[in-house]
């Protein structure tokens, strides 16, 4: 008999781990960015998309609201704000 | 064909049959002669293998996850506090379900540091989910390498084994032994395929985080297939006995003129040969003597072990090893047995003997069983010395 042994590429994205998230998440204010990607490179689920200067986001259902990207914005463009349900 | 070999000459040699593609092994007495052996097959162009020299018993241990991994047949050897420095990488072996075939030297472990012959090395990894197997002699261990491989590997298996030899006695110890032929080897033992392996043309992920969403049902699986190997490895005994000619009964325990006996020592190891002698020695006189050996201790045998014992009327079970501050471990395990049976032996009695290779001669067993006629149930120490017991901090 076997549990299970072994993932197959890609299913990791099953686990919405957006439910991870307790009292805040990030909000992209897309008003003073400079599209210096740190945001994307910090964020430890790889979430955070965007190409041009305030067009940056997350998707909510993979976000742990670690508070990363926050922290290393060199704008203060995106803030924490308190969960909503 | 017969030869005359030193027990771990005679294992490099099954071990260099079976074929593995990767031999990883930290040398420690008294397992040394084995991959020593096995890495002279190498370099003079024997053995198709490739040898990998490791800094530790640790590594060992990973290096051989790691091949078995990518869907090769792997082989390591250690012994005592390499075994248990390997611990960590053990669990993780189980618990990805590969194949590998280790084989223990038994040996006592630190502190006080001891070189000699007891089974606390392997017995304290009972519960990492490898399958032990406990060989009598040099013949057995020979043998039970083989039939290591062939379970370890069964598609609805996939666990790995570990086979426990007595270091000293039958690691340096000759004694004439069966070599099989090449050609019967390959028939009883087909090359390892699996598609449960690392491969770039098919990537997976192995060793997952599994949180408590899956842990759980991983360690059940586990579980429920060591029960499985219960029977499965008879069947695998009978095919072995059909190609070799060698009986191992079904290879899980070994009744030795139990049949009308009225005490049984139960026992693992070479010690099994000494109680053998003594029975036989006790049956000349009359006396109904017989010997129970556990041959597979994991996954542990209990049904067979209460239909050899059910009737028995007085059981001392022979521990060479401890838990340290409970019950002997071999003998909790056989007092479960019986807990709830209506029949059951009236006694069973827990002896410890042969802690970092003190002798257990035939006079060791024999008064084993004279002990077993007393009032008597508390465990008891053979061979102890009182007088060495009197130091003060």
């Amino acid at each position: 008999m076997f549990g299970p042994l072994f993932c197959k590429p890609l299913t990791s994205k099953n686990n919405k781990t957006g439910s991870w998230r307790t009292t805040q998440r990030p909000k992209f204010l897309q008003t003073n960015c400079i599209a210096c990607r740190m945001c994307v490179l910090i964020c430890p689920e790889g979430c955070i998309e965007g190409k041009e200067k305030n067009t940056f986001h997350c998707d909510y259902d993979y976000c742990k609201g670690c508070g990363n990207c926050a922290e290393i914005c060199p704008k203060q463009d995106i803030i924490m704000v308190v969960e909503e349900k | 064909m017969k030869e005359f070999l030193e027990g771990s000459q005679a294992i490099a040699k099954i071990i260099s049959l079976c074929k593995p593609a990767v031999i990883a092994a930290y040398p420690i007495t008294p397992q040394t002669h084995i991959p020593e052996e096995l890495a002279k097959m190498v370099a003079d162009g024997l053995l198709n293998s490739e040898f990998v020299n490791v800094e530790s018993e640790h590594s060992a241990a990973s290096v051989v996850l790691g091949a078995v991994a990518t869907g090769v047949r792997a082989y390591t050897a250690t012994s005592s506090q390499g075994l248990l420095l390997m611990g960590e990488v053990l669990f993780n072996i189980a618990g990805l379900r590969l194949p590998i075939v280790l084989t223990c030297a038994n040996r006592a472990v630190s502190a006080p540091i001891n070189i000699w012959n007891d089974q606390q090395d392997s017995i304290s990894l009972r519960d990492s989910g490898w399958i032990q197997f406990y060989a009598e002699n040099i013949q057995e261990a020979v043998d039970l390498h083989l039939i290591a491989y062939r379970i370890a590997e069964d598609k609805n298996v996939m666990l790995p084994v570990m086979v426990c030899i007595d270091g000293y006695i039958l690691t340096h110890g000759l004694e004439v032994v069966e070599i099989p032929e090449e050609k019967m080897v390959e028939n009883f033992l087909p090359p390892y395929q699996t598609n449960y392996k690392l491969d770039i043309e098919n990537p997976l992920t192995l060793g997952f985080l599994a949180d408590s969403d899956y842990y759980m049902e991983t360690r059940f699986a586990i579980q429920k297939t060591h029960q499985e190997v219960l029977k499965l490895l008879p069947k695998i005994i009978q095919e072995f006995k059909t190609i070799f000619g060698r009986d191992y009964q079904e290879g899980l325990v070994e009744a030795y003129r139990t049949e009308d006996a009225e005490k049984v020592i139960v026992a693992m190891g070479s010690v099994c040969g000494t109680i053998k002698e003594a029975v036989d020695d006790l049956r000349k006189k009359g006396k109904k003597v017989g010997l129970l050996k556990i041959i597979t201790y994991r996954p542990f045998p209990s049904n067979k072990i209460y239909e050899a014992l059910k009737d028995v009327s007085k059981v001392a079970v022979l521990d060479r090893a401890l838990s340290l501050g409970s019950d002997a471990p071999l003998y909790s395990e056989i007092r479960s047995v019986f807990f709830g049976k209506k029949r059951a032996p009236k006694l069973i009695r827990s002896f410890i003997a042969g802690l970092g290779g003190r002798d257990i001669t035939l006079e060791s067993i024999k008064t084993i069983f004279k002990k077993l006629s007393l009032k008597e149930t508390e465990e008891e120490f053979i061979d102890l010395k009182p007088e060495l017991l009197k130091e003060k901090l």
